[in-house]
């Protein structure tokens, strides 16, 4: 079991508030995401929850039980660092092993898990290797082997993966979802880059500047954002916003556009015209960025191969149907 | 990166420091080896003559060598000992975020800013004389007969002087040392349910190995070659007990004015150096090793 529970939780260091009441469910089996900028107290909540900072007010609840005044160890969470922390004199088994040998169990039994757990990820052929003979994935497997090794109630993740290239990275993604599905462990993962966030996620929780601003599943997140906040993080490239006219005849201050959701005509005379600044041809994709005068810049997109080029004048059409609205004060209207 | 060009104008310009560092280095001791082999006593001047190896044979047989080489050999491990014991405690204190940090370092580290010759002055008069000594204050405080250390435990008063000298040099290098332990993985451990003591033995002192190597070897070879403290203490008294290598060569050649036997003396602490050195290295130089 491993449902965790945020109630009003705060933290504060001296004057600053960092997390400014927290309120969040979490299902046991679930794979929860915490989203946002630098600075936005994901860290900071993932920390509360391990215990490895206090709680300036509030409570969390680990399967119903308050655990704000147990130490880390008791909770029955593990960890995976950024940085790792492998313990660099240990051997692969030695770090695996180190969290049940302080439990105090048997050398067998020990070994026993600990080849089990390589045996998952891996790692058989390393585990009498010290840490600095693995390549960067390797050791991103040991820090995951030593956090399941200990059957935990669930996993938290502080940004595992901003250590590795971008190859490895979406490698180690899916690695990491797959095996979150097959142990059916509770995981909370903390990263700035909202396409983890998407591809991984069972629910994202976005966070700002210490504030929860939404909590849904990936597509709820994508398809109706709670606000401009949200609209803007999730999703990229980047929810295009348009205010003035176009926004007030939708009885709105804003509207946002995702670059998916318009349509790209040549020479049109409806919808937004522009000229296009640069043009970005993937092969996949064809990202626009128009220079559309009094309404900024658009950004535009594609699926397949586009042929137009800088300087080229193009109009944009926004689908009706999916266009966000946002009030003054940048909450989404919803009817 | 190195073009042959560059090698020769790196060479030429050089070699005239090298030669000079060489010239400096090779002359003592083609002086020291030529006197070594001569009889050569200041009290006798005009009388030198080539003696071959006697005054080897007569500075390796004098009773007084093997009782300073033990005199040494305690003195390096005692002082070892103590600064590595005491210093890995007050590295951990030192390492804790309290007021007035700074300045508690600062003042850790001072006394590896005195002289050997003050400290040990301070250390005769002020702390351990029995009549006039802090220490002897101490002890009439709680009705104790105040300790004549350097009567009672010559070598013990010096091994405590020069280890209180080197607790600094030690403390130093092992806090910088913690300073650089990865925050992340004490915090994996305390996730991991490992005490205090546990993180510790398992991530603290492995962490450590590398700077203890550096300490352990840096101290025995300033260790081995401890002059000033013995001389303004206890003159290498009472009787032998507190002479080390250094100080018998000393008296060999000051006061006993004999050049010769003092310069084997040398040569023979040469060879102890490097003997000492070699198995050091062997020991504890691993931990070197990236």
């Amino acid at each position: 079991m491993g449902q965790i529970t945020l109630q009003g939780v705060q933290k504060a260091f001296g004057p600053v508030h960092i997390i400014k009441g927290a309120n969040l469910d979490i299902a046991d089996g679930s794979f929860v995401v915490f989203v946002g900028p630098s600075g936005c107290g994901k860290t900071t909540l993932l920390r509360l929850i391990a215990g490895l900072e206090d709680v300036t007010d509030g409570r969390i609840l680990i399967d119903g039980k308050n655990v704000v005044a147990v130490p880390p160890a008791k909770r029955g969470l593990s960890m995976v660092f950024q940085s790792y922390a492998l313990y660099p004199h240990m051997s692969v088994r030695g770090n695996i092993g180190f969290g049940l040998k302080m439990a105090g169990l048997a050398k067998d039994e020990i070994n026993r898990k600990v080849e089990a757990a390589a045996a998952t990820l891996n790692l058989t052929p390393y585990l009498d290797r010290k840490p600095r003979e693995l390549s960067g994935g390797q050791r991103q497997r040991v820090a995951i082997g030593r956090a399941i090794v200990r059957e935990p109630k669930a996993f938290l993740f502080d940004e595992p993966l901003s250590n590795l290239d971008a190859a490895l990275r979406v490698q180690m993604r899916i690695e990491v979802t797959r095996l979150q599905k097959q142990l059916g462990t509770t995981a909370i993962y903390v990263t700035h880059d909202q396409v983890e966030a998407m591809t991984m996620a069972d629910k994202i929780v976005v966070l700002n500047g210490g504030k929860i601003e939404q909590y849904g599943s990936p597509l709820e997140l994508y398809e109706k954002p709670a606000n401009l906040f949200v609209a803007g993080f999730i999703g990229s490239p980047k929810m295009n916003f348009v205010t003035g006219d176009p926004a007030l005849q939708r009885g709105a201050a804003t509207i946002g556009v995702r670059p998916e959701h318009l349509k790209i005509e040549r020479d049109g005379a409806g919808g937004w015209p522009g000229t296009i600044a640069v043009a970005e041809h993937l092969g996949s994709d064809t990202f626009l960025y128009v220079d559309a005068g009094p309404l900024g810049m658009l950004t535009a997109r594609y699926i397949g191969e586009l042929s137009l080029h800088t300087g080229d004048r193009v109009s944009l059409v926004p689908d009706p149907a999916r266009i966000h609205r946002f009030d003054d004060s940048g909450n989404a209207i919803r009817s | 990166m190195a073009t042959r060009q560059t090698q020769f104008l790196a060479r030429s310009l050089l070699t005239p420091a090298v030669g000079l560092l060489f010239i400096w280095m090779i002359v003592p001791l083609a002086l020291t080896i030529y006197f070594s082999t001569l009889h050569y006593s200041l009290l006798d001047p005009g009388s030198e003559e080539f003696i071959g190896l006697e005054n080897f044979r007569y500075f390796l047989t004098d009773p007084a060598f093997l009782a300073s080489l033990q005199n040494t050999l305690v003195l390096v491990g005692s002082v070892l000992a103590l600064t590595i014991l005491l210093g890995i405690p007050l590295a951990l204190l030192l390492d804790q975020p309290v007021i007035g940090r700074n300045v508690v370092r600062l003042m850790v580290i001072a006394p590896f800013f005195v002289m050997p010759t003050v400290s040990a002055l301070v250390w005769k008069n002020l702390l351990m004389h029995p009549v006039s000594g802090l220490f002897a204050w101490l002890a009439s405080l709680f009705g104790l007969t105040p300790i004549d250390w350097f009567n009672d435990v010559p070598l013990f008063a010096v091994i405590l002087i020069v280890a209180w000298q080197w607790l600094p040099f030690a403390t130093l290098i092992l806090l910088t040392a913690l300073q650089s332990l990865d925050e992340e993985q004490r915090e994996a451990a305390e996730m991991a349910g490992a005490s205090a003591v546990s993180t510790f033995i398992y991530i603290t002192l492995p962490h450590l190995a590398r700077p203890i190597t550096v300490v352990i070897l840096i101290e025995t070879i300033f260790l081995l070659t401890v002059f000033a403290e013995i001389y303004v203490t206890t003159g290498g008294g009472p009787g032998l007990q507190t002479t080390n290598i250094a100080f018998l060569i000393y008296s060999q050649a000051l006061i006993q004015f004999d050049v010769g036997s003092a310069s084997a003396g040398g040569l023979v602490a040469v060879v102890i150096a490097n003997i000492v050195a070699f198995f050091l290295v062997r020991i504890v130089g691993r931990n070197l090793e990236a």
